[in-house]
């Protein structure tokens, strides 16, 4: 449902609830403005004599596993998301625990697939009260249309270490599905019949977790070489026929963008990183597999190779793209968060140079640093910007919650944080007065890149300066909202919002950003 | 009996309105709007479709909306079209503001390179168009509409050259043939057309009949600035007569040549060496050349085969073609490096330039480059390549510096 509760202003000027899903919020207070004391959370202490010696943690069913974790009424059930779309591990899980009567569960995925749809059954069943991690498709409209029973809470995925270590949300059971395993529970992504390339997602889970379930289709001797998780965090092993839909967890082949108007984006976005003396020799660089960000890469390569540039890493959503430019040697090294293709699951297997990374080296708020806030440009998506460049990814204009945050906010501590975006979609402009929810605070958001002209941030004077003399489109954000505005019909309606809460919008640091509104009907 | 609909446009193509009407002579007027994007349209939605009708001077009737995503300046037009189609006799309009980006104006003499073929019914892909910078758009009536919608389509192109700012690419539209195309001329030219492509032209008459209307349709809204030609030859009559079409107006700047209905008309195939269209396309050069016009290849049809778009415009330079249609945008950027001069041919520009310039200073008559005399054509041809290599930002403005 949507909760009517007490709302308190932020430091971003925005309502939040004081308390979300019953622990008291604290509220967002700028960029690291927030820093928390005190000790990480921990998994109680285990014993190995609790364990079979012969090391075969190997349970006959996933039901027996789900039993002898003795799941209570209100648990917190994870996993991780490299099945993406092919999961068909999940529903399977939530399917026993509805047989077996539980209720109240809160599922903590690292994101959710319209292949969990199923779900939305179990949420009005009962079993599941309410799911915290990105929702989207079916379940993203399910909780925006406030039909969810407690709150939607999105967390970056550096936010989803943040949470769990800070204690915010204890996770009591984890399923890993793991498309290669041994009896001992070592695992890996890198090979089998469900090969998803890494299982970083789930390291979180299966470090804190009170009990963790290994599910596989691919059992091996041990041990499993390589193990991308360590069967000393494993509890059971579970074996079954079929796992994953392998041409739904990765695509054989990545596509990419056929718009003229992206791919122009994608070449003006490869240009101004070039222009801005951001393209030097041992740079880095993270772009993700959507079709833009691909076609940026490309463009990226071919003038690295015109000018004898060589990347000294690259983080990825790895595709068959930045395969290449490693195995061309245009980059030493791949520090992959997820794999998007075939080609980047064969590299992972077959390259010392392509290393599977974590959300904990790469976007933790609670690690002694992260990779992310190393890279020289990252370039992103968004569904709306502002004229003072603060982003959303989750909520469209018309106020409804489709998509997660994923690696995104995170991604935004980098040196110089690039969206290419398309002017509008559809009729819907998408340089906006003021986001219909902030996710990407305007003073970590440095370009926008769009088919219309470049936005620098009024605070990047370098960049404008370095930039000024390239003849590259660069303008105001203001003038090229009021194109895109006089083309689309701009001012529109604005979405009827009620006043009830049906979601909070996480901060990387654990604070509240924002909420979201259900829509009136 | 159910009161008969008109309507105008299908319910499920996307970006685009359906509009049905149903004509009343009482009860005034009713609107129903479905709209996807409800929550942010509604209102400018429903004003647009009572202005429209105001516009029509509409008392009575139901109006029917189902929004796909289009722009307004469509639905205005397809409202427009489905109630002349429930009244032909009703004369008035439903013009969008004309938009002061979409007022510049074009020259004779101007490149013509590029020219983007955009369907007449779809306004999406012309939002962008002139984003990727072709020398021309063709807003097209003919070919790529289909004959169920040639009345929304003159509309709907119509309320485009007012409303979109095509960035200036010169603002061209392809016609109908023959009456069809005569009626085209009375919706368009008062927008600031540019120029109009005639396609099919087998003869000089028929060519003089489009002039001539469109001369009398600037007179009534008194429009000043020319309307440029370009006629387009693609039957063997057209190429037998192509010198005496070259030469039937004053407002032709380029004759353009179309292998598809060509090749059909004289009964071969048409193959990607083309050879059995040499001997049509080395006479439409020959004839424009001889009519100091402009020389403008057919399109290449396979957007994937880029390295084939390449070479085929490189024949075309070769075979004296200054430009080429296309229909893609990605097809702009090939063809603008295909007729790039050369560095070569810039630096011998370079020379003539300067030498010229030395003969005007020191006044004398004749223009020498070393021990060679010059002839004042291969002066024009080195300022053209000049400039060509400045647009292309091959040489900068101040290269005598």
């Amino acid at each position: 449902m949507g909760q009517k509760l007490k709302l308190i202003k932020n430091k971003a000027g925005r309502m939040i609830p004081a308390v979300v899903n019953g622990i008291k919020s604290v509220p967002f207070k700028g960029i690291g403005k927030h820093s928390p004391s005190g000790v990480k959370s921990a998994p109680p202490i285990s014993s190995c004599q609790h364990y079979p010696e012969s090391g075969n943690k190997v349970v006959a069913s996933l039901k027996e596993a789900l039993e002898k974790c003795n799941i209570k009424n209100g648990m917190t059930i994870s996993n991780h998301h490299h099945f993406r779309n092919g999961d068909l591990v999940m529903n399977k899980v939530f399917d026993i625990l509805a047989e077996t009567g539980k209720k109240d569960l809160r599922w903590f995925p690292s994101a959710s697939f319209p292949c969990h749809e199923p779900m939305i059954k179990h949420m009005e069943n009962g079993v599941i009260c309410h799911i915290e991690g990105s929702l989207n498709g079916p379940l993203g409209k399910y909780a925006s249309d406030g039909n969810m029973n407690g709150l939607a809470v999105l967390r970056s995925h550096g936010g989803r270490w943040q949470a769990v270590q800070d204690g915010e949300v204890h996770i009591d059971v984890a399923i890993i599905a793991a498309p290669t395993a041994d009896p001992f529970g070592n695992c890996t992504g890198d090979r089998g019949p469900s090969a998803c390339g890494l299982l970083g997602f789930g390291l979180v889970d299966s470090i804190y977790a009170d009990k963790v379930i290994v599910v596989t289709d691919n059992l091996v001797d041990f041990p499993c070489i390589p193990w991308q998780i360590q069967g000393n965090n494993v509890d059971y092993v579970v074996v079954l026929d079929k796992i994953g839909d392998p041409e739904k967890i990765v695509s054989g082949t990545t596509r990419l963008t056929k718009s003229p108007d992206r791919l122009y984006i994608a070449e003006l976005t490869a240009k101004f990183v070039k222009a801005a003396g951001i393209m030097t020799d041992g740079f880095s660089f993270q772009a993700g597999a959507g079709g833009t960000a691909l076609a940026f890469a490309i463009y990226l390569k071919k003038m690295m190779i015109e000018a004898g540039i060589k990347a000294r890493f690259i983080r990825g959503g790895s595709t068959k793209y930045l395969v290449e430019m490693l195995e061309e040697g245009l980059t030493d090294y791949i520090l992959d968060g997820q794999t998007f293709d075939l080609e980047g699951v064969r590299s992972m297997r077959e390259n010392a140079g392509h290393v599977n990374t974590s959300p904990f080296t790469s976007y933790n708020w609670h690690g002694k640093g992260n990779f992310a806030s190393m890279l020289d440009a990252v370039v992103l998506g968004a569904t709306e910007v502002d004229i003072n460049f603060n982003a959303n990814v989750v909520t469209h204009s018309d106020g409804q919650m489709l998509h997660g945050i994923g690696g995104w906010q995170n991604c935004l501590s980098s040196k110089c944080t690039i969206l290419p975006i398309p002017s509008f979609r559809n009729r819907i402009p998408i340089i906006v007065d003021k986001v219909t929810t902030l996710v990407g605070p305007g003073e970590l958001i440095d370009v926008i890149v769009t088919e219309r002209g470049i936005a620098i941030n009024p605070k990047r004077k370098d960049l404008i300066k370095a930039t000024k003399r390239s003849g590259l489109p660069i303008r105001k954000i203001e003038e090229i909202k009021e194109e895109v505005d006089d083309l689309v019909g701009a001012p529109l309606d604005k979405p009827n919002f009620t006043d009830e809460v049906i979601g909070v919008v996480k901060w990387v640091d654990g604070t509240v950003l924002d909420s979201i509104f259900k829509i009136a009907h | 009996m159910p009161k008969k609909k008109f309507f105008s446009g299908n319910p499920t193509a996307k970006s685009d309105f359906y509009v049905e009407f149903v004509p009343n002579n009482s009860g005034g007027v009713k609107i129903d709007i479905q709209s996807k994007t409800r929550a942010l349209h509604f209102s400018k939605l429903k004003n647009s479709c009572q202005n429209t009708l105001a516009d029509l001077k509409v008392k009575h009737g139901t109006l029917s909306v189902i929004d796909n995503g289009g722009q307004y300046f469509v639905l205005q037009a397809r409202i427009e079209s489905a109630i002349k189609s429930a009244s032909p006799n009703n004369i008035n309009k439903s013009l969008p503001i004309f938009k002061k980006h979409a007022q510049y104006k074009s020259s004779r003499s101007r490149f013509r390179r590029s020219r983007l073929y955009l369907p007449g019914t779809q306004a999406k892909l012309m939002l962008n168009a002139g984003i990727h910078k072709p020398d021309a758009i063709i807003l097209d009536l003919e070919d790529s509409v289909s004959p169920i919608e040639k009345d929304a389509a003159r509309l709907i192109v119509r309320n485009a050259l007012r409303t979109l700012n095509f960035f200036g690419a010169e603002r061209m539209v392809r016609i109908n043939q023959g009456k069809m195309g005569l009626e085209d001329l009375d919706a368009i030219i008062p927008h600031n057309v540019h120029l109009v492509l005639v396609p099919k032209v087998e003869n000089a008459k028929q060519l003089k009949a489009v002039d001539d209307k469109i001369q009398s349709i600037c007179k009534k809204c008194d429009r000043k600035d020319p309307v440029y030609l370009m006629p387009i030859l693609e039957s063997a009559q057209g190429i037998l007569n192509s010198l005496e079409i070259a030469k039937a107006s004053k407002n032709n700047v380029a004759i353009a040549i179309g292998l598809e209905d060509y090749t059909a008309d004289i009964g071969v195939q048409r193959t990607n060496q083309g050879r059995e269209s040499l001997f049509a396309r080395s006479q439409v050069v020959n004839a424009a050349k001889s009519a100091g016009l402009q020389a403008i290849d057919t399109v290449f049809s396979d957007v994937n085969d880029e390295d084939g778009l390449r070479a085929s415009v490189q024949e075309a330079k070769e075979l004296g073609f200054e430009g080429k249609g296309c229909i893609h945008p990605r097809q702009i950027i090939p063809i603008h490096e295909g007729f790039a001069p050369s560095k070569s041919e810039i630096e011998k520009a370079k020379k003539v330039v300067i030498a010229f310039d030395e003969a005007e200073k020191k006044g004398l008559g004749v223009v020498a480059l070393g021990s060679k005399m010059i002839d004042p054509p291969v002066v024009k041809r080195a300022l053209q390549t000049i400039d060509l290599a400045i647009t292309m930002e091959l040489l900068t403005e101040r290269w005598k510096k």
